[in-house]
């Protein structure tokens, strides 16, 4: 029923939209790619300068005299730490969904059950996503996991063991554990509402039939959170994919590269090394495999998203 | 008829629940109770930390250095403003999508989200660059415009989903009595879709508060917020848990305190329309 | 309040020279250590003597650098005052992105600063950045725990040999007081300031004559298995995350029996309100090994101006006061003596209440007056810096390294394998920039 007039108005009611973010991704892109291919190194000016004319008295950039070909990017990818930070940004983001998903999915069925008490339960458990994340990554790494004067310190010595140094001796998994905590509540809260929407006579139906508590679950319940659970894949491994502060504040990306993720190599380059060309190559690639992650999930569970 | 739950499966369960509850809450409790402690007390083992003395001079000592007010309303107008500038732009173009859709129209919404996966930091000169050339450096409104953009796409995905739920023949019978699309948009669609919206909005001002990157990287003193506020404490200068605990409770318990009388609308909407 | 007096009437002078008195409100970035924060305190005597305001933006060292960088370099000209190292202000200087200030007016006394540290911050002949306080470093030690082990503490410059003999024997985990305590977390300015004086002493270098890295020469991997060795045995926990502030906490909470870091840390470390050990500790030179050329490093923070600014007069009359005689003695007199900025003026260790005040006083003054970041290794080199090597790549090379080392302390790699990367990347990075051909 959707006339040609209602037709181009949504056209015209979508433009603002489409349009601001194409600008928002084609500038800075556009630039990104420009500089990927320069020599720009921020503390080392060629003096070379050209103007676009925008903003009234125009955008001032690097010239192209200083064309470098293909370099940043060879130097990026035969970085020592590249394969490091590839395989880090994926075991992290792997990580952080398994521990939510599972997490989430047995802290929903928990809550979902009859208690005293619900309201404030619920309350409590979403808290950690109210953290900012430079916050949940301090608090952490000192009042917690500090080897000398953090909790687990304490209490590993009150119990007469040896106070685990988590960011040395793993490192990456403190840094997933730390991310998971702050996680754990969206994904609760995403299937915890999906479980609620479950039709109860449904599940009811299922017990008469004589379905134990574990076939209910896989038979009736999981189905139903399919949904949910690609929601939350989805939304997780956008923000995942860039995690940048809880390393920053806690490990820098080491000990060594233990902990540098895709994120973190660029920021290394572009404002630690302030080789910007070298930084943007490194960003041309990240967007590269971000997309190539995106359309691997579009395939695998893009279809639950159709309704 | 709701099943009947003996008590004593229900106690189970209540406990279980509290102490996982307990559990995800802990470390904010506890910083919570060290920013109530002295410096030296602050390091000692948990049951000398609870039985040292209470007292409020690491809010004293945060608040002598650095101006907690003016971060707060950077981080308040910025957080706000951001959500709902991009509520404007988001609005009729989710309406168009749900309404009106195209053969492309899915495309479009994973491709708005794909450009979410720009990795700041690969960006930060470039913007900053525009950022200095369009004198927008340390300004609230360029770090509006900014968040607006980084959140735009999840706010246009949130209020796609929820809008497929409202039923069409509504706003064709808007129509039919004659309401321009504007008015059919304001008064039938948006108040049909008010607990969606609040959640949307809840949603991204949690997600513009929380955001650190670009306004520690884009802002000085002024539009500073309280991301940047937090940064000051974010290194150990002597003995620090008491005032970095102070500082985090300040930083974190506004949004906290929102979320919580709002967690109901939160949750009511963040069904992203298919999870339901 | 005399000294309040005649410091306003230093800041009037000074007001008058510059010839402006309108009221500006200027952005200053700094660091957030004690020394800065004591100057945040006291700032508003400043500002109600000149009319003038000051936004702070107050980080913590490494986001501080990394955003000056960003704005000093994009001539974004977000702040009018920043707080810059030994690293940044010569090579800055240089590049024209800071204001010269060579021009701050009699009354503000240049040759009372030290030589070495003006030179640490002048480039082509002028003065690009004025300091706020400087260090060298040495090995503070506890008097209470070396008496329990019946050690007598060295007046001679030990070696890191006997360094290491003397941390055995006070190492005493069980009673919470661990042998020693040093820097760990990776960083140019963080675990390689402490590595390289260190390998400076081993005999190392960074590169030779030819900019040729040299982190895989037998001086580098004998001075990093003494470190690793070092720490793993008589550390504590943890190590490879503590800089410069963890350590200090941890040696001020009393649970270090060593320690080789910043003299400036002295201040805080003999402070009673701040340290719980200020009445046990002393000091003496950090250790040497095969050689006494370069083993205590040199260090300064400092106020520049960036060549952006719009406000260059109001921000050179806000330098000139709180790097004034005036400011050292407000500060004696209102924080204390013992916290007064060291290292930087001449009068500061000519003052019978500091001397009174500061046991370290003259130890520290000799350690800055001896570092010579023009000769700082054993074998010839063609650059210069005790801990740092003062050429604009160093960052990136410094903080691999750094992180590579602090890998080899966690046990996550051999040592070998550490420099074997580290040389790697270092061979890179001059080869990239066009030092090697």
């Amino acid at each position: 029923m959707a006339t040609q007039h209602s037709r181009a108005a949504a056209r015209l009611m979508i433009s603002p939209a489409v349009l601001l973010l194409l600008c928002w991704m084609l500038i800075p892109l556009g630039l990104t790619i420009y500089f990927s291919f320069l020599r720009f190194n921020l503390i080392m000016p060629s003096g070379n300068e050209m103007v676009i004319g925008v903003f009234g008295h125009g955008l001032r950039v690097p010239g192209p005299e200083d064309f470098s070909g293909w370099e940043n990017f060879y130097w990026f990818v035969t970085d020592p730490s590249f394969q490091a930070a590839i395989i880090n940004t994926l075991v992290l983001v792997g990580g952080v969904l398994f521990i939510t998903v599972i997490g989430g999915t047995l802290f929903a069925l928990l809550l979902d059950q009859p208690m005293w008490g619900q309201g404030i339960v619920r309350i409590l458990v979403i808290a950690p996503f109210f953290v900012m994340p430079t916050v949940s990554g301090l608090v952490w790494k000192n009042m917690f996991m500090n080897p000398v004067n953090g909790i687990f310190a304490h209490l590993a010595i009150g119990l007469g063991l040896e106070p685990f140094d988590f960011f040395s001796q793993a490192p990456l998994a403190s840094i997933i554990w730390i991310v998971s905590w702050q996680w754990l509540p969206f994904a609760t809260l995403i299937l915890l509402t999906a479980l609620q929407s479950l039709d109860q006579e449904q599940l009811e139906a299922a017990e008469m039939d004589g379905a134990n508590w574990i076939n209910r679950f896989f038979f009736v319940m999981l189905p139903h959170l399919a949904r949910a659970i690609t929601v939350v894949i989805l939304i997780q491994t956008i923000f995942l994919l860039s995690i940048f502060a809880e390393i920053l504040v806690t490990t820098n990306g080491g000990p060594g590269t233990a902990t540098t993720n895709l994120t973190y190599l660029i920021y290394v380059s572009s404002l630690l090394q302030f080789d910007v060309g070298m930084g943007s190559a490194g960003g041309v690639i990240a967007i590269i495999l971000a997309n190539i992650v995106a359309i691997f999930l579009m395939r695998m569970i893009g279809k639950n998203l159709d309704a | 008829m709701a099943r009947a739950v003996s008590i004593r499966r229900k106690s189970i369960t209540t406990a279980a629940a509290w102490a996982l509850g307990l559990m995800m809450f802990f470390p904010i409790l506890w910083i919570a109770i060290l920013s109530l402690k002295t410096e030296g007390d602050a390091i000692r083992a948990p049951i000398e930390v609870l039985s040292s003395v209470w007292t409020f001079e690491s809010f004293g000592a945060v608040q002598e250095r650095s101006d907690y007010l003016k971060h707060f309303t950077n981080s308040v107008v910025i957080s706000f403003g951001s959500t709902f500038l991009g509520l404007l732009i988001a609005v009729p173009a989710a309406w168009a999508m749900a309404f009106v859709p195209g053969k492309r129209t899915k495309d479009v919404l994973m491709w708005m989200l794909s450009t979410k996966m720009l990795p700041p930091v690969g960006v930060l000169v470039p913007i900053y660059l525009i950022f200095r050339d369009a004198e927008l450096l340390d300004t609230r409104i360029g770090l509006v415009f900014v968040l607006m953009m980084i959140n735009l796409p999840i706010i246009i995905w949130m209020l796609y989903t929820y809008f497929r739920e409202i039923p069409g023949e509504i706003l064709e019978a808007a129509r039919m009595d004659g309401a321009s699309l504007r008015e059919e948009v304001f008064f039938v669609l948006m108040p049909m879709a008010i607990p969606g919206m609040a959640s949307t909005v809840l949603l991204n001002v949690i997600l513009a508060w929380n955001e650190a990157f670009w306004t520690l990287n884009l802002t000085a003193a002024d539009a500073a917020p309280l991301t940047a506020f937090i940064a000051s404490y974010s290194s150990p200068e002597g003995l620090f848990y008491a005032k970095l605990s102070a500082a985090s409770i300040m930083a974190i318990a506004p949004i906290l305190i929102m979320g919580w009388f709002s967690q109901k609308q939160l949750v009511r909407g963040l069904t992203f329309g298919a999870v339901k | 309040m005399k000294v309040r007096k005649s410091l306003y009437a230093a800041t009037a002078l000074a007001l008058v020279a510059g010839g402006g008195a309108v009221a500006e409100e200027l952005t200053i970035a700094t660091v957030n250590n004690s020394d800065m924060i004591i100057m945040q305190k006291l700032s508003p005597q400043w500002e109600e003597a000149t009319g003038n305001t000051l936004n702070w933006v107050v980080l913590e060292e490494n986001v501080l650098r990394q955003r000056v960088t960003t704005d000093i370099a994009t001539k974004g000209g977000s702040f009018d005052v920043i707080t810059i190292g030994a690293y940044e202000a010569p090579i800055w200087g240089a590049q024209d992105w800071l204001v010269s200030l060579d021009d701050l007016g009699d009354a503000y006394d240049y040759d009372d600063i030290y030589e070495p540290v003006r030179n640490g911050l002048s480039a082509n002949g002028s003065l690009y950045a004025v300091p706020f306080y400087a260090e060298s470093s040495f090995t503070f030690y506890r008097t209470d725990v070396f008496e329990a082990a019946g050690i007598e503490a060295p007046s001679e410059q030990i070696t890191y040999d006997e360094f290491a003999e003397i941390v055995a024997k006070v190492h005493d985990p069980d009673n919470g007081v661990f042998g020693t305590c040093q820097r760990g977390k990776a960083g140019w300015g963080e675990n390689m300031a402490f590595v390289g004086p260190m390998v400076n002493a081993f005999g190392g270098r960074w590169f030779d004559m030819d900019w040729n890295p040299q982190l895989t020469s037998d001086e580098w991997k004998n001075a990093i298995n003494y470190y690793v060795d070092l720490m793993n045995n008589y550390g504590p926990p943890g190590a490879s995350s503590n800089g410069h502030n963890e350590n200090r906490a941890l040696f001020a909470d009393g649970k270090c029996a060593t320690w080789v870091d910043a003299t400036s840390a002295a201040g805080y470390i003999f402070n009673p309100n701040e340290s719980s050990v200020a009445d046990k500790t002393d000091f003496f030179q950090a250790p040497k090994q095969v050689t006494d050329k370069g083993t205590g490093w040199f260090w300064a923070w400092a106020l520049a101006i960036p060549a952006s600014s719009a406000k260059v007069d109001a921000a050179k009359d806000f330098l000139a006061w709180a790097t004034s005689k005036e400011y050292v003695e407000l500060v004696g007199e209102t924080e204390g003596w013992v916290a007064a900025p060291p290292g930087t003026r001449a009068s500061t260790y000519a003052n019978e209440k500091y001397l009174a005040a500061a046991p370290f006083a003259e130890t520290v003054e000799n350690s800055i007056l001896a570092a010579n970041p023009a000769d700082p290794t054993k074998d010839p080199v063609p650059y210069t810096g005790v801990q740092f090597v003062a050429i604009p790549e160093f960052q990136g090379i410094g903080n691999y390294v750094g992180q590579q080392i602090a890998a080899a302390l966690a046990g996550q790699q051999t040592v070998d394998q550490a420099l074997e990367n580290a040389q790697t990347f270092a061979v890179r990075e001059m080869t990239k920039a066009g030092y090697i051909k």
